[in-house]
């Protein structure tokens, strides 16, 4: 349901930032908001004893802290984190400015300050109304402001030895029909296949070899394997050695 | 065709990594120039990144190399082409001095029409209590029960104490003060938002108070202790609470976008810094007023006598408008 903001950079590249939705939002607040009473509660209590000394100015710190404490929460995490509150960083949300540049202090000051709108008439009425009709899920401080908030993705390099393993490929002997397999192999189905090999272990055991026959079929009658070498050979042990072809030249495994 | 994907990695991995590092680099110190070299290498890598993006994005298959890739081309074209100023170190003095005047000259129209729908309300609130004795009690809130006694009264009680009642409490009554003053300006800025709507009632209902006591106190013949009460905090909170609508019109203004014809996100960005501007200076507008409030106004004759409360005051109203009108007077300057 939630969309995704794409941008084009003027070298012709696309990328894209997936949306977070309202509910993950909430209850990003929500953790804010328990951070917030647990940080207020705990600078009372230090001014609780600053109050032996001075009632007068413990009383008063109290008062800028319950104010301040609210206000610059937000404006704080979400400026010296870049975009995260601790909310946010638990559920892997991030805000960003609407056009993917940087984000500005001005643009985070005004995306809290105009939280007082987007919380009318109360649990942020306003304001999830808001999300759940911009096309980019903005509620108006974050109209006002021009940032979107996103899920943050983790960015690590696949890891394909641990996946494929170094067994011995027996296809391999027959490399005149690998290129075959590769010329005649799409993205998108090879795509499918390392996919279904990355999450093997979440099928159910029937459905995981009805997928991999699935496959191996379909793998098999893009290039005809002799029988005699398929014949011993599991689907799911088939489909492996096709992804370690398509991803794995020969000349990369020589050099290994 | 299909990518080698390890052979890929291998031969782009480095020039990823030197990337990741820049962009690293330049999110922890955010004032750092980079020198024309590596202004150039890391424009090189930027380009060589996207290309390899491309190139995984058509041919490969692999949706966590994408993800990365994407994710450093994303940090590196908001580097690249972010055009705003970030780098630059902000001075606290500089900002209050010289572009608070001239953000508030910039959108001095919505000065003027947050001013006027003050105004209406103040002769509002003036003739709904010369027409009706029960509207100080229909209209006054709760947290300002103290102004619904006869003011005559309350002026001989206020003089006749020998120490403020806030003595021993300024500095919680001062913050307390600003918490609410500050709280109710963001509300005003923040109503914007509503198409203006918001910020015209909360602009006419603070204007209806201030009639409506102003009036009472004039009608009482309590007029100099009204002046020497209000001025001195006054002169600062009242075009502070002004301000803050300014701010909340300058939004409206983008949200409506009568005569510019640019996106609704493209008005909003353009006055986004100013309305952050104008909403800085409201709080340490407050600020002042919030301690003069709490350490001077509530001092009465024979304490402190008016003459000297109501000279302080204009004193103040003075500043404030040269400072206001600074960048008027920079600009004419600037021009001769």
């Amino acid at each position: 349901m939630n969309g995704e903001l794409r941008i084009r950079t003027p070298e012709g590249i696309t990328f894209a930032y997936p949306l977070a939705g309202p509910v993950t939002r909430c209850l990003a607040w929500g953790i804010d908001m328990l951070a917030i009473l647990t940080l207020c509660s705990v600078i009372s209590m230090v001014l609780g004893f600053a109050g032996m000394i001075s009632p007068d100015l413990a009383q008063a710190s109290m008062a800028i802290v319950f104010f301040v404490v609210p206000v610059a929460y937000g404006i704080a995490f979400e400026w010296l984190c870049r975009g995260q509150t601790l909310g946010k960083k638990l559920l892997r949300l991030r805000v960003m400015d609407a056009d993917g540049l940087r984000l500005q202090f001005h643009q985070v000051l005004m995306r809290n300050l105009i939280r007082f709108a987007d919380l009318l008439p109360g649990f942020y009425l306003v304001g999830g109304v808001s999300c759940l009709l911009s096309r980019k899920a903005q509620r108006l401080g974050d109209l006002a402001a021009g940032t979107i908030v996103v899920h943050h993705r983790k960015t690590r390099e696949p890891d394909l030895e641990q996946l494929l393993g170094t067994k011995f490929n027996s296809l391999r002997a027959h490399p005149h029909l690998c290129g075959r397999l590769r010329q005649r192999t799409s993205p998108a189905q090879a795509r499918l296949a390392l996919q279904a090999l990355v999450r093997r272990e979440e099928f159910e055991p029937g459905a995981r070899v009805e997928l991999f026959a699935e496959m191996a079929a379909h793998f098999k009658s893009l290039a005809q394997f002799p029988p005699e070498l398929l014949e011993a050979m599991p689907d799911e042990q088939f489909v492996r050695n096709v992804v370690d072809l398509l991803f794995r030249t020969g000349e990369a495994k020589a050099r290994e | 065709m299909i990518i080698d994907l390890p052979r890929f990695i291998a031969a782009e991995r480095p020039a990823w990594t030197e990337l990741e590092a820049i962009l690293d680099d330049l999110a922890l110190n955010p004032g750092r120039r980079l020198t024309l070299e590596e202004a150039r290498r890391f424009h090189f890598l930027y380009q060589k990144t996207s290309a390899d993006l491309g190139r995984v994005a058509t041919f490969a298959s692999e949706p966590e190399l994408l993800r990365y890739l994407e994710s450093l081309v994303a940090r590196a074209y908001a580097d690249i082409h972010e055009t705003r100023e970030r780098g630059v170190r902000w001075h606290p003095l500089r900002w209050l001095l010289i572009e608070f005047p001239t953000v508030f000259r910039r959108q001095v129209g919505a000065f003027w029409m947050s001013m006027l729908v003050t105004l209406l309300g103040t002769a509002f609130g003036a003739f709904a209590l010369l027409l009706d004795d029960e509207a100080k009690a229909a209209i006054v809130p709760a947290q300002f029960a103290h102004v619904l006694k006869d003011p005559a009264q309350r002026v001989a009680e206020e003089e006749a104490e020998a120490v403020n009642p806030t003595s021993g409490a300024h500095a919680t009554f001062a913050a307390q003060l600003m918490a609410n003053n500050i709280g109710v300006s963001i509300k005003t800025l923040a109503l914007g938002m509503t198409w203006g709507i918001g910020t015209v009632l909360m602009l006419f209902y603070n204007g209806v108070i201030l009639g409506l006591v102003g009036a009472d106190f004039i009608a009482a013949g309590q007029t100099a202790f009204l002046v020497g009460w209000l001025l001195p905090h006054g002169s600062f909170e009242i075009p502070a609470i002004i301000i803050a609508g300014q701010a909340g019109f300058v939004l409206a203004r983008a949200l409506i976008g009568r005569g510019d014809r640019s996106p609704l996100a493209a008005r909003l960005r353009a006055v986004a810094r100013d309305v952050a501007t104008l909403v800085g200076g409201v709080a340490v507008l407050l600020v002042w007023a919030g301690i003069v409030e709490s350490y001077f106004s509530q001092h009465h004759q024979p304490r402190i006598p008016y003459s000297l409360k109501i000279a302080f005051g204009i004193a103040e109203t003075v500043l404030l408008a040269a400072f206001l009108s600074s960048a008027w007077w920079r600009k004419m300057g600037a021009t001769r």
